[in-house]
């Protein structure tokens, strides 16, 4: 990020946008639409999301605002298409189905789709009662993949995560979902304040045999600025240790690899063939564009190898106020980056999935030479100790160093 | 030039934090030294870090113009010294240059270690010396049990001690009387050949090096060509002046008389303290006295954190040395550490001191390695070798012998602390000359190996005295001493910059603490590192610092990527502040903080 726009978005000025050109004209899209807010904020959670009343999260007017913020983006990227396209948030389960629906037609009419097969279109969904009654008309609005809140199958865990459903509810939303959508997600968190890993072994084996093709599932992260983060500095959360947190990471990769879904992220598993593919877009460094407050973007630059980052104002008022007086990109931050941190950039994200990256793929896409950013002699040490596994040109994690990603990466990255 | 029989030269010795800076001021604002405007606290303590610290590094000198109350007008010359141990011997220069002294003991606390030896340092420079009592104005004041802790103790007859309050005023015109009345003239002739004592020298950056004389014969003035007898040096005097404590000029100055003389003298190393300065012309016969130069006492490597700063340290030292000509400084290269200095000092506080400095005058970030003293080292051949750094100790088939320092400590302690301070000396290998009482207060002399001082003694007695003991020491002796060379192994490879020479008797247990201190220090790795203190091949001591588990992050999307990408950049920085020892990154804070260990 330049001084000037970093200036700016201090001011709550909104960024430039680039000057028409700048961007690639024809990038294949994963896009990214972001529904900010929620009936309740969960203690854990530092996402873009804010707590307001029905009528302030009505149709009208974000439908204009999300309308106009699309047209927008559609004229800086004329020739693009679109590939997939996720409902993220926030609670898009409370976004009324008829503006999914318009948002949906008018992505897929400024950008198609990029070949004749349905794209996955997907939303996150919270498994209250109230939310699974919308799930048949989010389905005929389009959307064709749901991905389940559902966090834990132990009552007092979700109303230690400050969940709005109980078990039964989420496993009854669970039903309705798969009633209307053949691809659903659930995801779960572990490493909960006084959770085993006995107990969490025998909760993810049930999640897994719920019979959904994905699940997700996270270790509890205490993030800055969260009530957890309070409790936490107060000595008032009963974290698992780090053994016992490391034991629940490798039990997590282990049962679900035995249950036919194995690991394709860090935290995510799936069928073979029903990883979503939405996300890949992220982990393999392809384009994407956010639609909506506080949404991110990463698009390639007209010349080779240069890419942009967006970041958009995150108040959903004073996006929507600033897409209302004609800056419908309504951007905090724009950030260019160069071919070099581009490819750190692929590299970091690239090595969370089980396929890992391929380095000479990397050098052709970014135009440069990959030992400027990886050391090659750390690799070798760390694939001798176990961590990495460098076979048929490929570099990805194996063994514990799923568990030491974090490390890893600043041991290799330049 | 002054009349000398009105002329009283006097130097002001106290313990730390007795009041001694306060007293100085108050006397410098009675005499009208500084104008209101121009007063401050400490005036004459001009370095920043001295003032933080309330400490005084550099003897400093003013001349006071003072009307007794008989009518008169005198000229006094104060020297203020420092009262730490490390700098005793600015303290003995400041008292070779006056008939006297004030005694100043803090009325509260009575007597320190430091106040003990600056008498006995007073009393060997022939020094009348006047008992000032101090902080009389504090509840806790009580004047008639330090007097009679004075006679005690000391010697000292405190029947007629001034009560003061530096703070207050109170009685500080009292104490100017007695200067005149109490302390003797200086004795000199202005008729003989110039004959002056070079007391101190320092580097400034308009008028190049100022020499601080005392004149004993003869005079100084402006033009003179004057030789330095030490070195044969000869020089044409550019100015002559005092100090007020504004630098002023004046016409000459004579017998008696302490001032300071310009001569376009490049470096502060072309001047010898102690060197008698005469005339070239007329030269005296016979060279005063002088002092004993002083001689490094505590070494340690210094090096760069960035390596890219070597050249940076070295021109620091230089300009540092330029005002503080007793550290040294050479070439020292580490396997460990790369290029760096091996630095001498007077002692600990010395080396602190210089270390804050180059930290803040001069913007340097250092590692610094274990302190050493000086061995000597009898080898089989019948050579003797000075060895002041562990890296540099021959192989032990070609030693016969080590000697090492041994000093003499006075520590006084409050009663219901003096078991925990023996228990310590007793660990330190020390060996009780003495154990007398004052009051409820015990006075303890101990000889004790210099190595056992240097490293975390001040910070034990103080812990375990919860900061009441005081403490000083002075050089006594080279003994005979069992000495090993323990290695520190991280994961295996011996680190030089860790490694120090202990008494067999000792090397277990600091082994042990070393290891231990370590551990804490060092982050956790990919693998797990063993630490290991070790004397030849045989390990003493070993801890293990565990392997991470885990370190990563559980959910990472495309919002993510700048996040992610800042936590790398931070993780890089800190290894920056890191050296890698293989494949093991050990912070820089771990060679300082190994160093000061605290409670084992």
């Amino acid at each position: 990020m330049t001084t000037v726009e970093r200036a700016g978005s201090r001011q709550g000025l909104p960024a430039a946008p680039p000057v028409p050109g700048t961007l690639k004209a024809d990038p294949v899209l994963a896009v990214y639409v972001h529904w900010p807010f929620c009936l309740h904020k969960c203690p854990y959670c530092d996402f873009n999301s804010h707590v307001r009343s029905a009528a302030e999260r009505g149709h009208d007017p974000w439908s204009e605002h999300y309308l106009a913020s699309l047209a927008a983006w559609a004229r800086q990227l004329p020739a693009a298409r679109t590939a997939t396209i996720f409902f993220g948030g926030g609670t898009p389960s409370l976004m009324p189905p008829e503006l999914v629906s318009q948002v949906i037609m008018r992505i897929l009419e400024i950008w198609p789709p990029v070949d004749d097969a349905p794209i996955e279109i997907t939303l996150e969904a919270n498994p209250t009662s109230v939310e699974a009654a919308r799930l048949a008309d989010l389905r005929a609005a389009g959307v064709n993949r749901v991905s389940l809140g559902l966090q834990a199958l132990d009552d007092a865990a979700l109303a230690v995560l400050g969940r709005q459903h109980s078990v039964a509810e989420g496993l009854a939303a669970l039903e309705e979902a798969q009633r209307h959508f053949a691809r659903v997600n659930l995801d779960l968190i572990h490493s909960r304040p006084g959770q085993t890993p006995e107990a969490w072994a025998a909760e993810w084996s049930r999640a897994l045999a719920l019979g959904t093709e994905h699940l997700s599932g996270y270790q509890l992260t205490i993030e800055p600025g969260t009530r957890f983060a309070t409790l936490h500095r107060m000595h008032r959360l009963d974290l698992p240790d780090e053994t016992a947190a490391a034991d629940m990471l490798l039990l997590t990769r282990q049962l679900a690899a035995a249950a036919g879904r194995p690991a394709y992220e860090v935290s995510n598993f799936a069928r073979p063939g029903a990883e979503c593919r939405h996300n890949l877009a992220y982990w393999r460094h392809q384009p994407w564009v956010g639609i909506g407050p506080g949404a991110h973007g990463r698009l390639p630059g007209a010349s080779p190898g240069e890419w942009y980052g967006f970041a958009a104002i995150r108040r959903p008022e004073e996006w929507a106020a600033a897409v209302r007086s004609g800056k419908p990109l309504a951007l905090a931050e724009v950030e260019p980056v160069d071919p070099d941190q581009a490819m750190r950039d692929a590299l970091m994200m690239g090595l969370r999935l089980a396929e890992g990256v391929d380095p000479s793929e990397l050098a052709r896409r970014f135009g440069r030479n990959t030992d400027t950013v990886i050391d090659f002699v750390r690799a070798r040490d760390l694939a001798e100790a176990g961590y990495l596994r460098v076979a048929q040109g490929r570099i990805r994690p194996a063994g514990d160093g799923w568990l030491l990603l974090d490390r890893i990466l600043a041991e290799i990255l330049r | 030039m002054t009349e000398i029989s009105r002329i009283r030269n006097f130097a002001i010795i106290a313990h730390i934090d007795h009041g001694k800076s306060t007293l100085a001021d108050r006397l410098i604002q009675i005499c009208e030294g500084l104008s209101e405007r121009e007063m401050r606290e400490q005036v004459l303590d001009s370095m920043e870090i001295e003032r933080e610290r309330g400490i005084t590094i550099k003897a400093q000198t003013v001349r006071l113009e003072y009307r007794a109350r008989d009518g008169e007008t005198w000229v006094l010359n104060l020297m203020d010294t420092p009262g730490h141990v490390d700098f005793s011997y600015e303290v003995s220069r400041s008292l070779a240059a006056c008939e006297g002294s004030l005694l100043i003991v803090d009325a509260s606390q009575g007597v320190e270690a430091q106040t003990l030896a600056n008498v006995y340092q007073a009393l060997e420079a022939d020094h009348e010396i006047i008992p000032v009592l101090n902080k009389i104005d504090l509840p806790a004041a009580e004047p008639e049990r330090v007097k009679r802790q004075i006679e005690d103790v000391i010697g000292l007859d405190a029947s007629d001690a001034i009560c003061v309050s530096a703070k207050t005023g109170e009685g500080v015109e009292d104490v100017l009387e007695a200067i005149i009345h109490r302390l003797p003239p200086p004795a000199g002739d202005a008729a003989a050949p110039t004959r002056a004592l070079l007391v101190d020298s320092w580097y400034d950056a308009y008028l190049g090096v100022i020499v601080l004389v005392r004149v004993i014969d003869g005079r100084l003035k402006k033009g003179q060509t004057i030789r330095m007898m030490a070195t044969g040096a000869e020089y044409e005097i550019d100015e002559v002046g005092v100090f007020t404590p504004k630098k002023m000029p004046v016409a000459s100055l004579g017998p008696g008389e302490i001032g300071f003389i310009t001569a376009g003298i490049k470096e502060v190393a072309d001047t010898r303290v102690g060197d008698t300065i005469t005339d070239a012309r007329r030269p005296c016969t016979k060279p005063l006295p002088g002092f004993r130069p002083t001689r490094s006492v505590v070494f340690c490597g210094l090096f760069p954190a960035d390596a890219a700063d070597y050249e940076h340290l070295r021109e620091s030292l230089a300009k540092l040395r330029l005002n503080d000509a007793s550290f040294e400084f050479e070439p020292e290269t580490s396997a460990a550490l790369g290029f760096g200095f091996r630095c001498g000092f007077l002692g600990m506080l010395h080396l602190e001191i210089v270390q804050e400095r180059l930290r803040r005058e001069f913007g340097l970030e250092l590692i610094t390695t274990s302190p050493s003293v000086v061995y000597r080292v009898h080898l089989t051949d019948g050579t003797v070798k000075e060895i002041h750094n562990p890296a540099d100790m021959p192989d032990p088939v070609r030693i016969a012998k080590i000697e090492e320092p041994w000093i003499e400590a006075t520590i006084l302690v409050p009663d219901e602390f003096l078991g925990a301070v023996l228990k310590l000396c007793e660990e330190r290998r020390g060996i009780q000359k003495d154990l007398t009482y004052a009051g409820s207060r015990a006075m303890l002399v101990y000889e004790l190996p210099l190595n056992e001082v240097v490293y975390d003694f001040y910070d034990r007695l103080k812990s375990v005295s919860r900061g009441y003991a005081s403490f000083d020491y002075q050089m006594a002796d080279y003994r005979e001493g069992d000495l090993v060379r323990m290695t520190i192994l991280i994961n295996g490879e011996p680190v030089d910059a860790l490694s120090v020479l202990v008494h067999r008797s000792q090397a277990e247990r600091r082994g042990r603490m070393l290891v231990k201190r370590l551990k804490e220090l060092i982050p956790r790795h990919l693998f797990k590192i063993p630490i290991q203190a070790a004397i030849g091949g045989k390990i003493i001591a070993r801890e293990t610092i565990p392997a991470l588990r885990k370190d990563v992050t559980a959910k990472c999307y495309g919002g993510d990527v700048s996040r992610k990408r800042k936590l790398l950049e931070k993780q890089k920085a800190g290894k920056k502040r890191m050296r890698a020892f293989g494949k093991v990154d050990v912070p820089h804070d771990a060679f300082i903080a190994a160093l000061k260990m605290g409670d084992e």
